[in-house]
C-alpha cells in the first residue's frame, strides 16, 4: 500500500478508534459582539501530540488557544481537558500553560524570578523551586543568565526564558502562540528543532498557533487548517500537502495548480475530467468524485514535468508556451501558458549544473504529469 | 538631521525658553538683593532668607501646606489609580460616560468654580472648614490628574503580562499587586509628585475651602503679595522653586541613568 | 483576530462553583475599583455643582451660611413644596440687570480668546522647533517645558509684577538702552493680563502641539514641496492640518481655565480689569453674596460647556486611538 509518509509513523493515536482525545472542542462557538470568531467547531487533540493550528490572521486560531487557556469562555459548546469540562475554571486554576507571542516576560523580575513565578503560586517549597528553576535553566541553556532582567537578553534568549517559564510547572498541555514569530529566519529554523526535542523529552502535549505553514509542517504531528472560525482539515503535514481536503486547503498550503472541470467518466479508482476548454485529464485516485460532478484537479508544481517536445506515453500532456521563468538556484520555476490561456506553474529541480536544450521565454513547451500526481477536489 | 533643524527653529526655541525662564531667574536673583526696594539692586545678601525663617506665620503656613500636600497626594494617588484602572479596564459599565466626564472635567474646570462648589458642599453637610476640608478638596481635583497620568501608562500596558501571571496560577488580585502595580509604578510615582505639587501650589481652591488654622503657604504669600512685592516673598518663592527644581532634576537624572544603563544592557544583549 | 482581551465581569460571574470563591472576590474587587473613585467624584464633584445650582436659586440672607436654606428634607413634603415656591431666578435677573456682570463675562471671553491666540502664536514655533530638534536632546527640551509647570503658579505670576511695574525691570532696561524715554504702563492693563496668561499657560499649549508634531512624518513636507508646494503652502496644507488635533487640545487647555482665571487679573490686571473669576471671588469674599456668586458660577459653567465638550471629545478620540 502506498503511504503519505509520516515521520513518527508509530505515533498516530488519531487512527486508533479506542484512543481517547486529551483535549476536545465540542461544537464550540465564540462570538465577540457581532463577530463570530469560532463557529461551531469540533476538534480532538491527543496526549503527547504536537498539534498546530494554522490559519491566516482572523481565522480564530488564537481565540481557540485563549479559550483553552481560560482567557475567553466559549459562547456555546464545551471544551474538555482529560475528560474534565473546563467551563468556568479561571486561567489560574487550569493545568495548562501558555507561551505568549510577546513572551510577556515580567520586566521587573530576573530570569530566575520569572521562571519561579508559577511554581511559587502553587506554594512549592523553596528548595524545590530552586531545584526546578535550575533544571529549567539548564534545559534552555541559560544557566549564566539567572540574574539578568528581560531587557538584558537578546530576542532568542527571551524566547527561551518564556519557554522555560511556561514548562516549569509541568503543565498537562503547553499552548504556544506564534512561538517563533519574533525571531529572525535563521534562529527560527534552529529553534523549531529545539522545540520538537523539548516536546519529546518532556512528553507534553503541545498546541501551537501559527500562520507560518513551513513552521507547522516542520514541527507538528497534525495540523488543523482554520478559516473564518471553521476547521477546513485536520491531518498530518504530508496529508495536508498531498491530499488536501478542499480547494481552500490546497491553495493555502504550498503552491498549487488548479484545473476546474467536470467528471466525464468514472470507473473504479480512475476518472476522466474534462475542462471548460475541452482538455482532458486522467486521474487515478479520484476519491469520491462521481460522474457529472464539478471538481477541481489540484497538482503541485514539482509534480509537473516540462519538456520542449511532447513526452512519449504520458497519461496527461498539454501544450503551451513558456510565459515566465524564475531561476532559483536549486530549482527553476516555469510558468507555462496553455493553449486555453491557463497559466500552469511547474518547478524542475536543477539536478545537473548544465542543462541541455534549456527552455526559455516564449518557447513552445509541453507539460506532463502522472495520473496519480494530483488530487480531485469536490469541495 | 541637523540640517533640518534650521536657524528659525533654534531661534524660536531659544526665545521661547527665555520667555519661560527669565522671570523666574530674575525673581531668584533679586531674592539675594540687599536692598529693600525689590527692583533696585543693592548688593548681594542672604538677609531676607534669615527674615523668612524668623517669620512664624510663613513657617506655620509652610508646615500646613506640606502636611496637606503629603496626605492629599497619597489619597489622590490611590483614588486616581483606581479611576485609571476603571477607565482602561472596564470598557462597559453603567454611567461610564458620566464617570470619564467627571475624571476629565476637573482638569480644565476654572478653580473658582471648583472651590466655590466644594465650599457649598461642606457648608451643606455641616463640615467645619479647616484642615480636613482643604485635604478633601485637594484630593478631589488632584486625583483626576493622577488618573490621567496613570491611564496613559495603562493604555500602553501589555495585557499579556497579566494573562501570563494568571496562566501561571496567580489570581487576579495577586496579579495586580505582583505584576501590574510594579510595572506601572513609575507612572504612579509621577502621579503622586504631580498631585503633591498641585496641592502645595494651590491658592484658589484652598482659599475657598480652608478655615481658621489651615492657612496654606500660597494663601499667605497671596495676602502679602497684594500689599506689594517684598524681598522676603522673593526668598520664599526661591526656596519653593529650589525644592521643586531639585526634585524634578534629581528624578530625571535617575531616569536618564536608568535609561542609559538599559540601552547599554540591550546593546550588550544583542552582541552576546 | 479578536485581540481585545475582554475579561468581562459577566464571564467571571458565570463561573461555576469550583471557582466560586475566586470569582466572587473578582466581582467584588472589580466593583470596588469602579465604585470607590466613582462615588468620590459623585460626592465631591457632581453633587457640589447641584448644590451651587440650587443655591443660585435661593435668597440672600444675613446669616451664616448667608442664604435662605432651600430644599432641605427636614420639613416633609409640605415644607419641601413651600420651599420650592421660594426658589426664584432673582439672582439671574439681577445678573442681567447689572451690566457689570455682562461686561465681565464678555471681557473674560475676549481676554481668554486673545490670550489663547497669542499663546498659539508663541507656542507653535517652539513646539515645532522641539519636534524637529535632534532626537537626543528632545527629552531635555521637553523637561525644560514641563519644569516651570512644577513651580508655583502664584510665584510665576508674582515674578511678572517686578518686571512689568512702572519702576520695574523691563522699564529699567528699556530706559537705560534709550529705546523709550517714558516708562511704559503695562502693569494693571490688559496687556499685563495677556502676558500673564500666555506665560502661565504656555506649557499647556506647547505640550499637545509637540506631541502631535513629534509624531508627524516630516518627509510629508518634503513630498509636498517635491510636488510643487511652496514652504508656506506646505505649512498650511500639510503641517497645520496634521497638527490640528494638538492645536485644538492646546487652545482648549488654555482657553477654558483662562476664562475663569482669578489670580492673573487680580495681581496683574489691577482694579480696572473685569474678569468673571475675579467678580465671583469678590461677590463671594467681599460682598458675601453666596447666591449671586453661585449664579455667576452657573453662568460661567454654561459658557464653558461647549469648549469643555470639545476638549472631552478630542480627549476621548485620542484615547480610542491609543487603544
Amino acid at each position: 500500500m502506498k503511504s503519505l509518509g509520516s515521520i513518527r509513523r508509530d505515533f498516530a493515536p488519531w487512527n486508533d478508534p479506542d484512543a481517547k482525545p486529551y483535549i476536545a472542542f465540542e461544537n464550540v462557538t465564540k462570538r465577540f459582539g457581532d463577530f463570530t470568531a469560532v463557529n461551531n467547531l469540533s476538534l480532538s487533540i491527543y496526549e503527547r501530540e504536537f498539534f498546530a493550528l494554522l490559519g491566516a490572521s482572523g481565522c480564530g486560531k488564537s481565540t481557540l488557544l485563549r479559550m483553552l487557556a481560560g482567557f475567553e469562555e466559549p459562547t456555546a459548546g464545551r471544551i474538555l481537558l482529560d475528560g474534565q469540562d473546563l467551563r468556568g475554571i479561571p486561567p489560574y486554576r487550569r493545568p495548562v500553560n501558555m507561551m505568549f507571542q510577546s513572551y510577556a516576560l515580567f520586566p521587573h523580575m530576573t530570569v530566575e524570578a520569572n521562571i519561579a513565578f508559577g511554581l511559587k503560586q502553587d506554594g512549592m517549597p523553596k528548595p524545590e523551586v530552586d531545584a526546578r528553576v535550575a533544571e529549567m535553566l539548564k534545559l534552555v541553556k541559560l544557566e549564566q543568565f539567572t540574574k539578568r532582567k528581560p531587557h538584558q537578553l537578546s530576542g532568542g534568549q527571551r524566547q527561551r526564558v518564556a519557554l522555560a517559564r511556561s514548562v516549569a510547572k509541568r503543565p498537562k498541555v503547553l499552548l504556544l502562540d506564534e512561538p517563533l514569530g519574533a525571531l529572525d529566519k535563521k534562529l527560527r529554523e534552529e529553534t523549531q528543532f529545539e522545540l520538537m526535542d523539548l516536546q519529546q523529552s518532556l512528553g507534553l502535549t503541545f498546541v501551537v498557533v501559527t500562520h507560518d505553514q513551513e513552521e507547522a509542517m516542520t514541527m507538528a504531528d497534525r495540523i488543523a487548517i482554520l478559516d473564518r472560525g471553521e476547521v477546513m482539515q485536520v491531518a498530518t503535514p504530508a496529508e495536508v500537502y498531498e491530499a488536501p481536503a478542499s480547494r481552500f486547503v490546497a491553495g493555502f498550503v504550498g503552491n498549487v495548480n488548479m484545473f476546474e472541470g467536470t467528471v466525464a467518466a468514472r470507473e473504479a479508482n480512475t476518472a476522466r475530467i474534462t475542462g471548460a476548454s475541452g482538455a482532458e485529464i486522467v486521474v487515478e485516485n479520484a476519491g469520491e468524485a462521481a460522474a457529472g460532478n464539478a471538481v477541481a484537479f489540484a497538482i503541485r508544481p514539482e509534480k509537473i514535468k516540462v519538456s520542449s517536445r511532447k513526452p512519449e506515453g504520458a497519461a496527461n500532456a498539454m501544450e503551451g508556451e513558456v510565459f515566465d521563468l524564475a531561476y532559483l538556484g536549486d530549482m527553476t520555476v516555469y510558468h507555462v501558458k496553455l493553449t486555453d490561456g491557463q497559466v500552469v506553474k511547474a518547478s524542475a529541480l536543477n539536478s545537473a549544473r548544465v542543462t541541455e536544450d534549456p527552455l526559455t521565454w516564449n518557447d513552445r513547451a509541453w507539460i506532463s504529469f502522472r495520473p496519480d500526481a494530483g488530487v480531485v477536489l469536490t469541495r | 538631521m541637523n540640517a533640518t533643524w534650521s536657524r528659525f527653529n533654534i531661534t524660536s526655541i531659544v526665545l521661547g525658553f527665555a520667555f519661560l525662564y527669565l522671570p523666574i531667574v530674575l525673581l531668584v536673583i533679586f531674592s539675594f538683593n540687599e536692598s529693600k526696594l525689590v527692583t533696585v539692586w543693592g548688593g548681594f545678601s542672604t538677609r531676607w532668607y534669615g527674615e523668612l525663617f524668623r517669620n512664624q506665620g510663613l513657617m506655620d503656613a509652610a508646615w500646613v501646606t506640606i502636611r496637606v500636600g503629603l496626605i492629599s497626594a497619597t489619597v489622590a494617588t490611590v483614588l486616581g489609580t483606581l479611576a485609571a484602572l476603571a477607565l482602561t479596564r472596564y470598557t462597559r459599565f453603567r454611567g461610564r460616560v458620566l464617570f470619564s466626564g467627571m475624571v476629565f472635567a476637573p482638569l480644565v474646570m476654572p478653580e473658582v468654580i471648583t472651590g466655590l462648589s466644594l465650599l457649598l458642599l461642606f457648608v451643606a453637610i455641616g463640615l467645619d472648614r479647616g484642615f480636613l476640608t482643604v485635604i478633601l478638596a485637594h484630593i478631589t481635583f488632584s486625583m483626576c490628574f493622577v488618573a490621567v497620568v496613570v491611564q496613559s501608562r495603562l493604555m500602553t500596558f501589555d495585557r499579556s503580562l497579566e494573562e501570563a501571571a494568571m496562566d501561571l496560577g496567580a489570581p487576579p488580585v495577586k496579579t495586580f499587586f505582583q505584576i501590574t502595580l510594579p510595572v506601572i509604578m513609575p507612572a504612579v510615582v509621577s502621579g503622586w509628585m504631580l498631585a503633591f505639587t498641585l496641592s502645595i501650589d494651590d491658592l484658589v481652591i484652598s482659599s475657598f475651602t480652608s478655615g481658621p488654622g489651615a492657612t496654606t503657604l500660597p494663601m499667605k504669600i497671596y495676602s502679602q503679595v497684594r500689599l506689594g512685592v517684598t524681598p522676603e516673598i522673593n526668598a520664599a518663592c526661591t526656596l519653593m522653586i529650589a525644592v521643586v527644581a531639585l526634585g524634578v532634576i534629581a528624578a530625571s537624572l535617575v531616569n536618564k541613568r536608568r535609561e542609559v544603563q538599559r540601552l547599554r544592557d540591550e546593546q550588550a544583549a544583542q552582541r552576546g | 483576530m479578536a485581540e481585545t482581551a475582554v475579561s468581562s465581569p459577566s464571564a467571571v460571574a458565570a463561573a461555576q462553583p469550583a471557582s466560586a470563591s475566586g470569582s466572587l472576590l473578582n466581582a467584588i474587587t472589580s466593583r470596588l475599583v469602579i465604585m470607590v473613585p466613582y462615588l468620590w467624584l459623585l460626592f465631591f464633584f457632581l453633587i457640589p455643582f447641584i448644590i451651587v445650582f440650587k443655591i443660585s436659586l435661593s435668597q440672600t440672607a444675613i446669616a451664616m451660611p448667608p442664604y435662605v436654606p432651600v430644599l432641605g428634607v427636614g420639613e416633609g413634603i409640605s415644607g419641601f413644596l413651600a420651599q420650592l415656591r421660594e426658589l426664584g431666578i432673582d439672582n439671574y435677573v439681577w445678573l442681567t440687570e447689572d451690566p457689570l456682570y455682562f461686561n465681565a463675562y464678555v471681557s473674560s471671553v475676549v481676554i481668554a480668546a486673545i490670550s489663547t491666540f497669542l499663546a498659539l502664536l508663541v507656542g507653535f514655533p517652539v513646539a515645532y522647533g522641539m519636534a524637529r530638534a535632534p532626537a537626543s536632546i528632545r527629552p531635555t527640551l521637553l523637561m525644560l517645558v514641563i519644569l516651570p509647570f512644577w513651580t508655583s503658579f502664584l510665584i510665576r505670576v508674582y515674578a511678572w509684577i517686578g518686571i512689568l511695574k512702572p519702576e520695574g525691570l523691563l522699564n529699567q532696561v528699556l530706559l537705560a538702552t534709550g529705546i523709550i524715554d517714558q516708562p511704559l504702563v503695562i502693569m494693571n492693563t490688559h496687556a499685563a493680563i495677556f502676558i500673564g496668561i500666555v506665560y502661565s499657560y504656555l506649557p499647556f499649549m506647547i505640550l499637545p502641539l509637540y506631541s502631535t508634531l513629534e509624531k508627524m512624518d516630516f518627509s510629508l513636507i518634503e513630498a509636498a514641496q517635491d510636488l510643487g508646494c511652496t514652504p508656506t503652502g506646505a505649512f498650511w496644507k500639510v503641517t497645520f492640518p496634521l497638527a490640528l488635533p494638538g492645536v485644538v487640545a492646546g487652545c482648549m487647555l488654555v482657553f477654558i481655565p483662562a476664562v475663569g482665571e482669578f489670580v492673573i487679573p487680580d495681581l496683574l490686571g489691577g482694579s480696572q480689569t473685569l474678569m468673571i473669576g475675579k467678580t465671583l471671588w469678590n461677590e463671594f469674599f467681599a460682598n458675601r453674596d453666596w447666591p449671586v456668586s453661585s449664579a455667576v458660577a452657573v453662568i460661567l459653567l454654561l459658557l464653558l460647556v461647549v469648549p469643555i465638550m470639545i476638549f472631552q471629545s478630542a480627549q476621548a478620540r485620542a484615547q480610542e486611538q491609543g487603544r
